[in-house]
C-alpha cells in the first residue's frame, strides 16, 4: 500500500515537473500583460501579432516544409535501409546495426559543430540544403528503429506462403511485407518530422542568418527580450509537436494493443 | 496433379544430417504422410520440394521435370503452413484470390474460382471477413482453399492441423480427406501424430535422423515393421529377444517360440490375450499382471515379463477374469501370424 502510494507520488511529481513549465507559458501566452503582472486578464493579443509577424511567419513555414522533406527523405532511405537489414545477412551487419545508434547519444552541440566543419570540408557549406542532409542524418536512425521494431513482428511464413503461391520478390514486398511495416513506416515519418521540426542546435549550426528556422528565430528573439509573443509561438509549437508524436505513439503501438 | 519423386536427396546443417540420402516416389494423385520423430527431417523434405532448402546433394522431380534450378514462385506448389500464414491486411476472399491474382488470371474468372472453392471448403459465405475474424478451423479451410484454388501440382502440408484441438483436429482429418480426394491432387502430408498418418494416408514414410527407414501403404507397414524403430513409432510394440535355434525362438526364460527365425520379434498390444490358465497354443508365455487399467470401453494389462514391462490393450470385458491389482502369474498367447519379425541389426 505504501509503496503504492509513493509510486502514486512519484509518478505525479514527474508529471508536474514535465508539464507545469509547459502549462505556466501556455497561460501566460493568453495573459494580456507583457510582463506576467497578475492577475490573469484574458487576451489574445500575443497571437493575434503573433500572425502579422512576417519574419515568424516565414520561418514556422520554412520549419514545417523542412520537417515534411526531411520526413519523406529519412523515411524513404530508412525504411529501405531496414528492410535491407531485416532481409539479408552479410558480412558486417552487426556492426552496420550497432552503428546507427551512438549518433543518437552523441550531444546534438558536438554533431552539430562536425556537420559544419564537414560540410564545409566537402563544400555544400550552410544553408538550407545542409540544414537538411544534417537533420536527415539525425532522423535516420530514430525510423530504422521504429520500422525494424515493427518488422520483428513479422511472421515469415508469410513470405514464404506468397512465393508458394506464386508471387515474385517485388510482388511479395509490395502485397505482404509493406503492408506490415506500414504502421512502423509511418510512426518513423511521424518521428523524423518531429526532430527536424524541433531540432535547434544542429538548424542553428548550419543555417544561414535570415534563412532561420522556427526554433533559431525564437532563440534570437528571446536574446533580443522576451516577448509574450514568443510564449504563444512555442505553446503552437508544442501543441504541434505533441500532437505529431501522440499519432506516432499510436502508429508504433507503443504500450498498447498489438 | 504429378507425380513427385526425389532421388539421393541430402541436406547437412554443419554436422546434423537434415537429410540423408533419401530416394522416394510420392505417387500421382496419392496422399502420402511423412512420420518421424522432432527433427527428423521431415520439414527439410517438404521445404525442399517447395524449393525453400537448397539440398547439398539428389535431385527432385515434379511431374517429369527436375526442379532444382526452379525458384519457389515458379514450381506451381500449393503449401500450407503450420501457422496457416494468412495475409493479415486481406480478406478471405483476397486471401484465396492472391494466387490468380499473381499469375494475372481475369478477374471474373478470379472471382469465380475463388467462390467455387470456398465453396469446396465449406467457407462460401465468409469471403469478406477478415482472417482474425474466424476460428482456429476456419483459417485451416481458408489456408486449403488458398493452396488449391491455383490448381498446383503438388500440395505439400506441414503439420496443418497440430495448431488445432483434438475433436475439431478429427474433423478437419475427414475435410482434408474429402477436399483431396474431390481435387485429386497429389498431397504430400507431414506430421507427428502416428493415428492421423494412418487415417489419412494411401502411403507413408517414416523418416529417422534424415534416413528413410521404411515406406509403403500404413496396412502393410503397421502389419509388418521389420525393425524395433518402425515397430515403436507406428503403433506401439513389446519386443521380445531370445536365440534362434532349429525349432523356432528360444526367449531367455526357456520358452520355445516355435516357427519364428529371427532373434528378435514384435507383438502388438491388441493382438495379446490374456489368460489364467495355460492356452493350448505354443504361442504364449507366462508373465506376473503388475496391473490392470480400465479406461472406457478398452483396458490395458501392464505386465512384467523378465524384468521387461509388457502391454496388453483389449476390450473391457475380455480382461474381467484377471484381477484388479496385480501380482499373480497369468498366460499371454497371440495367434501365429502376430509375432512380426525384426530384421534390422541390434
Ligand atoms: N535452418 C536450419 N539451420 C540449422 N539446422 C537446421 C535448420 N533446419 C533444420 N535443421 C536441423 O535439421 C534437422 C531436421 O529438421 P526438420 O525441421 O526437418 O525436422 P522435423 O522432422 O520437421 O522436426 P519437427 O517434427 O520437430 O518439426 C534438425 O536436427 C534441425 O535442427
Ligand atoms: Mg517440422
Amino acid at each position: 500500500m505504501i509503496r503504492h502510494a509513493f509510486a502514486r507520488a512519484y509518478l505525479g511529481l514527474i508529471l508536474i515537473f514535465l508539464y507545469a513549465p509547459i502549462a505556466v507559458m501556455a497561460v501566460m501566452s493568453l495573459n494580456a500583460s507583457e510582463f506576467y503582472a497578475l492577475p490573469f486578464r484574458f487576451s489574445t493579443e500575443w497571437y493575434e501579432r503573433l500572425f502579422t509577424n512576417d519574419e515568424i511567419l516565414a520561418a514556422a513555414w520554412r520549419s514545417v516544409w523542412i520537417a515534411v522533406v526531411v520526413a519523406i527523405i529519412a523515411t524513404a532511405l530508412g525504411t529501405m535501409a531496414t528492410l535491407a537489414l531485416w532481409r539479408h545477412d552479410f558480412p558486417g551487419k552487426r556492426i552496420l546495426q550497432a552503428l546507427l545508434f551512438p549518433p543518437i547519444a552523441v550531444p546534438w552541440l558536438i554533431t552539430g559543430t562536425a556537420m559544419l566543419i564537414f560540410f564545409f570540408g566537402v563544400g555544400i557549406g550552410r544553408g538550407t540544403p545542409a540544414v537538411i542532409i544534417g537533420h536527415v542524418a539525425l532522423a535516420l536512425p530514430y525510423v530504422i528503429v521504429t520500422v525494424f521494431a515493427r518488422m520483428q513482428s513479422f511472421d515469415r511464413a508469410l513470405e514464404e506462403a506468397a512465393r508458394s503461391l506464386g508471387a515474385r520478390p517485388l510482388t511479395v514486398a509490395r502485397k505482404v511485407i509493406l503492408p506490415h511495416a506500414a504502421p512502423g513506416i509511418i510512426a518513423g515519418a511521424l518521428f523524423a518530422f518531429a526532430v527536424s521540426f524541433d531540432q535547434f542546435v544542429v538548424s542553428y549550426f548550419l543555417a544561414e542568418p535570415g534563412d532561420s528556422t522556427l526554433p533559431v528565430l525564437i532563440y534570437s528573439a528571446i536574446r533580443k527580450g522576451f516577448t509574450p509573443e514568443i510564449n504563444a509561438v512555442s505553446t503552437i509549437i508544442i501543441l504541434i509537436s505533441m500532437a505529431v508524436m501522440v499519432l506516432a505513439a499510436r502508429y508504433a503501438k507503443f504500450g498498447g494493443t498489438r | 496433379m504429378s507425380e513427385v519423386r526425389v532421388e539421393g536427396l541430402t541436406k547437412a546443417y554443419g554436422p546434423t544430417k537434415a537429410l540423408d540420402d533419401v530416394t522416394l516416389t510420392f505417387p500421382e494423385g496419392g496422399f502420402f504422410g511423412l512420420l518421424g520423430p522432432s527433427g527428423s527431417g521431415k520439414t527439410t523434405l517438404l521445404r525442399a520440394i517447395a524449393g525453400f532448402v537448397q539440398p547439398d546433394h539428389g535431385r527432385i522431380f515434379i511431374g517429369d521435370q527436375p526442379v532444382e534450378g526452379t525458384a519457389v514462385e515458379d514450381r506451381n506448389i500449393g503449401m500450407v503452413f503450420q501457422s496457416y500464414a494468412l495475409f493479415p491486411n486481406m480478406t478471405v476472399a483476397e486471401n484465396v484470390a492472391f494466387g490468380l491474382e499473381v499469375r494475372r488470371v481475369p478477374s471474373g474468372d478470379r472471382a469465380r474460382r475463388v467462390a467455387e472453392v470456398l465453396e469446396l471448403v465449406q467457407l462460401g459465405p465468409l469471403g469478406n471477413r477478415k482472417p482474425q475474424d474466424l476460428s482456429g478451423g476456419q483459417r485451416q479451410r481458408v489456408a486449403m482453399a488458398r493452396a488449391i484454388v491455383t490448381r498446383p501440382r503438388v500440395l505439400l502440408l506441414d503439420e496443418p492441423l497440430s495448431a488445432l484441438d483434438r475433436a475439431l483436429r478429427v474433423d478437419m482429418q475427414i475435410e482434408l480427406k474429402r477436399i483431396q480426394r474431390e481435387v485429386g491432387i497429389t498431397t504430400i502430408f507431414v506430421t507427428h501424430d502416428q493415428e492421423e498418418a494412418l487415417t489419412l494416408s494411401d502411403q507413408i514414410g517414416i523418416l529417422k535422423d534424415g534416413r528413410l527407414v521404411r515406406h509403403g501403404p500404413p496396412r502393410a507397414v503397421y502389419d509388418d515393421p521389420q525393425d524395433a524403430f518402425t515397430a515403436h513409432f507406428l503403433g506401439e510394440a513389446n519386443i521380445l529377444t531370445g536365440r534362434v535355434e532349429a525349432q523356432g525362438l528360444r526367449l531367455t526364460d526357456g520358452t520355445l517360440l516355435p516357427g519364428v527365425t529371427t532373434a528378435r520379434i514384435a507383438l502388438r498390444p491388441e493382438a495379446l490375450t490374456a489368460s489364467i490358465e495355460q492356452p493350448a497354443t505354443p504361442h504364449r508365455l507366462q508373465a506376473r499382471l503388475v496391473q490392470r487399467i480400465f479406461s472406457g470401453a478398452m483396458g490395458t494389462c501392464i505386465l512384467d515379463w523378465q524384468g521387461q514391462t509388457l502391454k496388453l490393450t483389449a476390450p473391457d470385458r475380455a480382461l474381467a477374469a484377471l484381477p484388479e491389482t496385480g501380482g499373480p502369474q497369468v498366460w499371454l498367447s497371440w495367434p501365429a501370424g502376430a509375432a512380426l519379425p525384426l530384421r534390422d541389426p541390434r
